[in-house]
């Protein structure tokens, strides 16, 4: 008796100890990746980080064109592919228990949903940039749009299920149309979870680059013309670290220290929502 | 107990069969529920006695593979008919469920959302409406200062009057009762059986329970059901104290189910 529980602590120990492991090393790389972020990005912020353009090599500057650049397509991103994202998951949770069609489309959202990013961006690069014969901020947010869509589907749906089917039948009870149950019941049920999943969603798209090297490339200058190159963090980072010049590495580190912060803030955000989901349903 | 009242029949059922794709849930039902009256559908789980609850509201359309033959005549009007507009029988056929289902808004919202659905109410209207059934469902005196806060911060019990009170603001003609305090306290049960009293001067009331001390107390009538087969309905004293048959005699005596 107390030997086969002597025995069962000692396996509960044993399997305690590998998952902290496991968890610590995990972690470790997490706080170094951030620590170095820090170490080498905070020296660099300043006010000129913020209010400058990017500089020519070897002189200074600031990363203000690529921030409002990244803002802009961002936003307009998320301003294609939230409606259609939301339409696209509530017609797959709320009518897709008959025919062929929600299967379909849930399987091709889930192939899209893991596509590598940079296909997306050569596909836009292929079907616009190439159309319209030169690189664009519309281009960008094209193909950023296409990485919230499944993202947002997902999340929909999903959370969607999660409505209780007691609630849609209350509602229908009542003598309500779908469309009133769905508009005025569940999707107000599960508010909460689909703004999370947007904000996780443009979360995921602000820190791309593989598919804005295709489509809006980059800028040096200030510009807010959609129709032209716009510069965009990312990018800027990924050709300003690569650089030899002291200057520009330095921008890289602040530009990544700012993707980084506002990533981590919005899924903060996404969090708070959704803990208080939890508690007011 | 009610046997002199005049009874006139408000919802009739012929040969009604349900079937859960092939499985068949309700067998050949015949039986006719009189007006302003509480009828009680007793009898162990799976029986189909809430089956029979959603054909009356046709609330299993709402998924694939269930369905009804035979007729529910709703005065003289078969509501099983496919020409029947399914919102507006809901509409005069209201429902409460087991667990309570208040909507993701205000209470006064909650109560309003079926009353607007079907009629065009003054701001002014509205407010008495709400008032009306608050009062109805015994909640006005602890929700009248709150209306405006979430209905989902009421106890389970103010919930579940949150939700007959909305099915009441509809002004429907049948009230189904899905197990209304099978979720509740005692307390919470006194308040909704008293309820239930109450408002069958004004509406014809049908509900399912599993209790049957429940239904021997709040029902006129009841109706013992069986693995979909309708053993017997009667009047609730009859049935209770003198069954006919001999499986409800097991059932209401506590040898079975």
């Amino acid at each position: 008796m107390l030997t086969l529980y002597a025995r069962r602590r000692l396996i509960n120990a044993i399997g305690l100890g590998i998952s902290a492991l496991a968890m610590l090393f995990g972690l470790i790389w997490l706080s170094w990746i951030l620590w170095t972020l820090l170490a080498n990005g905070l020296p660099q912020l300043s006010m000129a980080v913020l209010t400058q353009m990017t500089p020519p090599p070897n002189s200074a500057g600031g990363l203000l064109n690529a921030i409002a650049g990244s803002l802009m397509m961002t936003f307009l991103a998320a301003l294609i592919g939230t409606p259609i994202g939301i339409l696209a998951g509530t017609y797959l949770a709320e009518f897709g228990q008959r025919g062929w069609l929600a299967p379909t489309t849930r399987f091709i959202n889930d192939v899209l949903l893991s596509a590598p990013s940079i296909v997306i961006g050569l596909f836009i690069y292929e079907m616009y940039v190439i159309k319209i014969g030169h690189f664009s901020g519309w281009a960008g947010a094209l193909a950023l749009s296409i990485l919230v869509i499944p993202i947002v589907i997902r999340t929909t749906e999903n959370m969607l299920r999660l409505v209780p089917n007691t609630l849609r039948e209350a509602a229908a009870a009542l003598g309500a149309p779908q469309w009133k149950v769905i508009n005025l019941v569940t999707l107000r049920a599960a508010r909460a979870g689909i703004i999370t999943g947007v904000l996780l969603a443009v979360a995921r798209i602000s820190g791309e680059t593989a598919p804005l090297l295709f489509t809006s490339l980059n800028n040096q200058f200030w510009s807010s013309d959609m129709n032209q190159p716009m510069a965009n963090l990312p990018v800027v980072i990924f050709q300003f670290a690569m650089s030899p010049y002291q200057d520009w590495q330095s921008l890289a580190w602040a530009g990544a220290l700012l993707i980084t912060f506002s990533v981590l803030s919005l899924n903060i955000m996404a969090r708070v929502l959704f803990r208080q989901k939890s508690t007011t349903y | 107990m009610n046997v002199e009242k005049t009874v006139n029949p408000k919802l009739v059922v012929r040969d009604l069969n349900f079937y859960y794709g092939a499985e068949r849930a309700l067998k050949d039902i015949n039986l006719t529920i009189p007006e302003k009256m509480v009828t009680a559908f007793i009898g162990p789980s799976g029986c189909g006695k809430s089956t029979m609850l959603r054909t009356f509201n046709r609330m299993y359309e709402l998924y694939p593979k269930q369905k009804a033959t035979g007729e529910v005549l709703l005065d003289g009007e078969n509501i099983l008919d496919k020409k029947q507009d399914l919102n507006t029988l809901r509409a005069k056929i209201g429902m409460v469920f087991q667990k309570p289902t208040p909507f993701p808004m205000s209470i006064y919202d909650n109560i309003a959302f079926g009353a607007k659905l079907y009629e065009n109410l003054s701001r002014h209207d509205m407010d008495e409406r709400v008032e009306w059934a608050l009062r109805k469902a015994a909640l006005w005196t602890e929700a009248k200062d709150k209306l405006k806060q979430s209905g989902t911060g009421l106890s389970g019990g103010q919930q579940q009057r949150l939700c007959i009170a909305r099915a009441i603001a509809v002004k429907p003609q049948i009230l189904l009762l899905d197990e209304p305090t099978s979720a509740l306290d005692p307390i919470s049960t006194a308040h909704i059986e008293k309820l239930i009293d109450e408002l069958k001067a004004e509406f014809t009331i049908i509900i399912v329970t599993h209790n049957m001390q429940q239904a021997a107390r709040v029902s006129d009538y009841t109706a013992y059901m069986y693995l979909g087969d309708l053993i017997e309905f009667g009047d609730t004293s009859t049935v209770f104290t003198n069954p006919k048959r001999k499986e409800t005699e097991d059932y209401i005596t506590g040898r079975f189910g």
